[in-house]
């Protein structure tokens, strides 16, 4: 009776709802930390170096690799284990699942070596001989050294070529250009007797030969680089090859200590950030994907801000309230809710096939039919996410421009200025944490939409930066990668799923991170402008 | 007191329907008016509507040249539209239209020709809550001059010290004219929006209710500074505080109901009212 009275109390003051709000803000919390936790884990704890066990199991066969987790099979009331035991090339597979029950023996191998690959992921076993054609001796007797004084040796070696190589591209650039020149005068119809045609044709011969014959003695001085191999022993005892050159890394765990780790670790994640992807995208590098989603975001910004912020303006300052602005209105707050995969969609009819096959006809009519912008390209993408988060900078842009008291625009007015300076000189500077806040909101958006890219110019591989050294530095009309798609990519359209899930991990994890540092950036500055209007409302 | 006049206010205008009807005057008795020498504004048969419904009433008054005029009336009785039609701060709000003459210095002030830049240049204000921009002290009061293209830094200054020395605010902000405006104390802010508006060099400075959000101690300065700024301006101060109207005008125009009763000397408005609805008011009741 009590209960049920205290209870109805409760009600009525208004306590019980509080505790819902409460629970709903915890709950809320509490699904956002466990999905950064779980990613963090996952994805930071993958690269710290692990262990190598030898595992002897029942049947007699041994196991070398990394022990990655343990799960229940439920049915038997048993366990397994999941080992990363690398070694493409050899078995086919890198992953194994080990009941634990058949386990007779497992031991650290202290000798064993791990390799990361260019190419057929990692290897483990056991170093047995080193190959140097024609290198001297190293001057090291144990093994491992000697191993990373040739690794070293032929690193300098192909650094050496790699710069030859590079000076080569200047050749290369005169072949393209006069390559694009024939291709212009061809367009223009010039006849296959023309003089300065031929001319052309001479000239693209000769640097084609000049190319060929510079080129050659580095292929070939690659090729003797090759030959220098060491020989590594598996658990089992079969012999294999690997090139010094294909190796990315090599690595003793089972001998390295806390700071030996640590630098490993960093020397990984450095990879990531900077280095390019490998192998189908599940080893190496993110910083082609980094770089496209900031770019990305940054075109985007260019457009979409200046656009929304004008659009805002007109709708709260000039335009009369009427039936019209607000059907404008209404239909920009439903803009923001259309799919944006319709946005994309939109995107490659309108953008690519309408304005980029119409730039192609007007300016790069000689490339055709070969698009130019009239295919999937980083502005197409930027242009249709600047659609989709238009109406983000229109709707916070008013809100700022709302929060300015009607006491400053009369002051600005009664001192004889007009509604252009009023606007420019007192209200914009107090809705510019508005505008801010739209910023913040887009860019926010914008990172994490992936199905309007798809079709509009994102790709798997992208073999060259949308920003680069080769003339006109900036090329908007080139396909990107983008972390989003990254994930999509590397998590469910890999052949190889147990080696993607780190990458998969990391790559969320940097997206969250870009997009949480965006928006620190953007409070920080809003904030510091509120700071400077403090008091000016009343 | 104020509660009383507002309610008393409210109720008068529930009870006379005529209150709605373009022209029509709820009452008979024609406004008191007198003469004064050398208006610089004068205002004739002036009517003003928010949509349909009338807020002014055949206004007919001359304002003279440097001197403080006081509107005073009870809430509602139109003394701040009227002030607010003399700058035409009322283009700022739709539905609004007039009819009728105002001109200052003998421009029609509501004519199509008429440069509204130019007018509110020569006719500042300001305003019932102190409104500074939230900028340095010194962009405050140079803000009209900025606007107006005045790019010459001795003129700015000159217009500053001068401006912040009329509007007696010189010798508490000379060392701190780059602190932001808002930091300043009410009185201070208030002061600051006077200077604003005399560095452009009005003819008219309108005050719609100056002193309604400060402290006694900062209203009495005010106070004395609008009766100094006479030498110089033509003031014209709406108020609810007939005392204040009393100590700081020289005339005194009475509205009521969006229509002028009485327009005289402040001392004789406040001694020897002609009008019955001027002496109730004045002394607190409604006959």
């Amino acid at each position: 009776m009590s209960n049920a009275r205290s209870a109805r109390m409760s009600l009525k003051q208004g306590e019980v709802y509080v505790w819902i709000s409460g629970a709903a803000v915890t709950l809320t919390l509490l699904i956002a930390a466990t999905l950064i936790v779980v990613v963090l884990v996952n994805g930071l704890g993958f690269y710290w170096p692990k262990d190598l066990v030898t595992v002897t199991l029942a049947d007699g066969t041994r196991l070398l690799g990394e022990v990655l987790e343990h799960e229940p099979i439920p049915e038997r009331g048993a366990t397994r284990s999941l080992y990363k035991v690398g070694n493409r090339d050899l078995y086919g597979a890198d992953f194994r699942w080990v009941d634990d029950a058949d386990v007779r023996a497992r031991e650290r191998a202290p000798e064993a070596v791990a390799l990361e690959r260019a190419e057929f992921g990692n290897f483990y076993g056991f170093l047995a001989e080193l190959r140097l054609a024609g290198l001297d001796a190293p001057p090291a007797a144990d093994p491992w050294q000697r191993l990373e004084w040739a690794r070293r040796e032929v690193a300098r070696r192909h650094e050496a070529i790699a710069q030859a190589q590079a000076a080569l591209s200047v050749v290369n650039r005169r072949m393209q250009s006069l390559a694009g020149r024939i291709q212009t005068l061809r367009y223009q119809g010039a006849a296959d007797d023309d003089a300065l045609l031929a001319e052309l044709e001479a000239q693209r011969a000769s640097a084609l030969a000049e190319f060929d014959r510079q080129n050659r003695p580095l292929l070939e001085q690659v090729a003797t680089l090759r030959a220098h191999a060491v020989l590594l022993r598996d658990v089992a005892g079969t012999e294999q090859a690997v090139p010094l050159l294909d190796i990315v890394r090599a690595w003793r765990p089972n001998r390295m200590g806390l700071w030996a780790k640590a630098g490993f670790y960093a020397g990984k994640l450095g990879e990531l950030f900077t280095g390019e992807p490998r192998e189908s995208n599940t080893e190496g590098g993110l910083f082609p994907a980094i770089f496209g989603t900031v770019l990305l975001v940054i075109i985007m910004s260019l457009f979409s801000v200046p656009m929304g912020v004008v659009a805002a303006i007109y709708l709260h300052e000039y335009a009369r309230e009427g039936w019209l602005v607000r059907v404008v209105r209404i239909a920009m707050y439903n803009l923001a809710g259309v799919p944006s995969i319709v946005f994309g969609i939109f995107g490659l009819g309108f953008f690519v096939y309408g304005v980029g096959a119409g730039v192609d006809a007007l300016f790069f009519a000689e490339r055709l039919p070969t698009p130019t912008f009239g295919t999937g390209g980083i502005l197409w993408a930027s242009l249709t996410l600047a659609l989709l988060t238009v109406p983000v900078v229109v709707v916070a842009t008013e809100e700022g421009l709302s929060s300015v008291p009607r006491g400053m625009r009369e002051a600005s007015l009664a001192l004889g200025s007009t509604q252009l300076q009023t606007l420019l000189r007192v209200v914009m500077p107090m809705a510019a944490p508005g505008v801010v806040t739209g910023f913040i909101l887009a860019m926010a958006r914008a990172a994490g939409e992936v199905a309007p890219l798809m079709i509009t110019g994102v790709v798997k591989l992208a073999p060259t930066l949308p920003i680069d050294g080769e003339f006109p530095f900036v090329h908007l009309d080139r396909k990107f990668m983008h972390l989003g798609f990254h994930i999509y990519d590397v998590g469910f359209q890999s052949p190889n799923v147990e080696a993607a899930k780190p990458m998969v991990y990391m790559t969320t994890l940097l997206l969250v991170l870009i997009v949480l540092i965006l928006s620190i950036v953007g409070v920080y500055l809003r904030n510091s402008m509120r700071k400077r209007f403090q008091g000016a409302a009343f | 007191m104020e509660e009383t006049l507002n309610s008393t206010a409210t109720l008068q205008a529930g009870v006379a329907p005529e209150a709605g009807q373009p022209g029509a005057a709820p009452e008979s008795e024609a406004p008191y008016l007198i003469e004064v020498p050398d208006p610089i504004i004068a205002i004739k048969d002036f009517n003003l509507f928010y949509g349909h419904k009338q807020a002014l009433h055949n206004i007919t008054v001359s304002i003279p040249r440097k001197t403080v005029t006081a509107f005073i009336g009870p809430s509602g009785c139109g003394k701040s539209t009227l002030l607010r039609s003399l700058n035409r701060m009322n283009d700022l709000v739709d539905s609004v239209t007039a009819q009728g003459s105002l001109t200052l210095d003998g421009m029609e002030i509501n004519s199509g020709a008429v440069d509204v830049i130019e007018l509110r240049r020569r006719v500042g204000m300001v305003f019932q809550s102190y409104n500074p921009f939230p900028k340095s002290i010194y962009e405050n009061v140079v803000y009209g001059l900025r606007i107006a293209g005045v790019r010459e830094r001795r003129l700015l200054h000159e217009a500053a010290e001068r401006s912040l020395r009329g509007a007696a605010l010189w010798d508490e902000v000379k060392d701190r004219l780059n602190d932001p405006a808002l930091g300043l104390s009410g009185g201070q802010m208030q002061r600051l929006c006077i200077a604003r508006a005399i560095a452009v060099n009005p003819e008219v400075i309108l005050m719609d209710e100056p002193c309604s959000a400060l402290d006694p101690i900062a209203t009495a300065r005010i106070e004395d500074l609008i009766f100094e700024l006479q030498n110089d301006y033509t003031v014209i101060i709406v108020t609810h505080n007939m005392q204040q109207a009393a100590r700081v005008s020289k005339y005194t125009a009475f509205l009521y109901l969006g229509e002028l009763i009485e327009f005289n000397e402040t001392d004789i408005t406040f001694t020897h009212p002609e009008r019955r609805k001027t002496q109730d008011y004045i002394t607190g009741r409604f006959g």
